[in-house]
């Protein structure tokens, strides 16, 4: 068996064990907020979500730069799943923060956060490349405009990311400043295992959704081939 | 079980259910893949048997 065609299982296997070994140690090794109580273990979840969508995000966009620099059609298909994996890893975020804030703060949403606000029009601006991706006919034309709007979307993460810091009502709180994480030792190194199981997900359905679409595109040539 | 508790069980959960879905998505694709290929390989039987 080549490396190629056991990469795939060992990032699977690699991830399951993470992922078992991030909610073990979330609910059983980091101590309980003294403030939050139980509820704060949702931030092991929720943060290590919302960065792997800036990873995400800035996977695609790096592809997509690769791709007006190469016009190689791989580039792409590899932009536009980076950018799906985004979507789905955004809307985590926003469901996990969702629940997170209705614990938290009493109520569900709240429009006077810009760093929720912000996220949600990264979110929004990045499920807007499918409408934009799905209302053009494939070819090159298609692909320069989605990789266009993809560099484009990338602006809006440091914003997004950097908004917190900005915010003026520091209702949502901050855990990473120049001081370094405010968190204990163990409060860490859960978070550093959590952020580690979260990217290693992302690899794998990466790994997978781009097999099963250039599968999908070598039994179409295939087809075309044979009829 | 308390809310707080409930909370961070339904948060857990949302993500346990996105990836169970995904992984249903990606397993009804590859039921398909794996149907366009028996029909590919049908039909290369057929030109053999015809040609």
């Amino acid at each position: 068996m080549t490396a190629n065609r056991l990469r795939l299982p060992v990032l699977a296997g690699g991830t399951t064990a993470l992922l078992g070994l991030a909610i073990a140690l979330a609910f059983f090794y980091a101590p309980t907020d003294a403030d939050q109580g139980l509820s704060q273990r949702i931030f092991y979840v929720h943060v290590p979500l919302a960065l792997t969508s800036y990873a995400c995000f800035g996977w695609g966009a790096w592809k997509a730069l690769r791709y007006l620099r190469t016009r190689d059609e791989r580039a792409d298909l590899e932009s536009y799943v980076a950018i799906h994996q985004g979507v789905i890893f955004g809307a985590l975020t926003l469901l996990t923060g969702s629940i997170w804030a209705r614990i938290s703060w009493g109520v569900w949403w709240t429009w006077g956060e810009d760093q929720l606000v912000l996220f949600l029009v990264l979110f929004l601006f990045y499920c807007a490349y499918f409408m934009l991706r799905f209302s053009i006919e494939a070819g090159p034309a298609r692909a320069r405009m989605c990789a266009v709007y993809a560099l484009f979307g990338v602006v809006l993460i440091p914003v997004s990311f950097l908004a917190i810091r900005l915010s003026k009502s520091f209702i949502h709180p901050v855990v990473f400043n120049l001081r370094g994480p405010q968190m204990t030792g163990a409060q860490f190194l859960t978070f550093c295992v959590c952020l580690a199981a979260m990217l290693s997900l992302f690899a794998t359905f990466y790994a997978i959704e781009l097999a099963g679409k250039r599968l999908d595109q070598s039994l179409r040539d295939l087809r075309e081939l044979i009829a | 079980m308390t809310s707080s508790e409930k909370y961070t069980a339904a948060a857990y959960l949302v993500v346990f259910l996105a990836v169970l879905v995904y992984v249903v998505i990606i397993g009804s694709k590859l039921e398909r893949l794996q149907r366009e290929v028996e029909q590919l390989v049908a039909r290369v039987r057929e030109n053999r048997a015809d040609g």
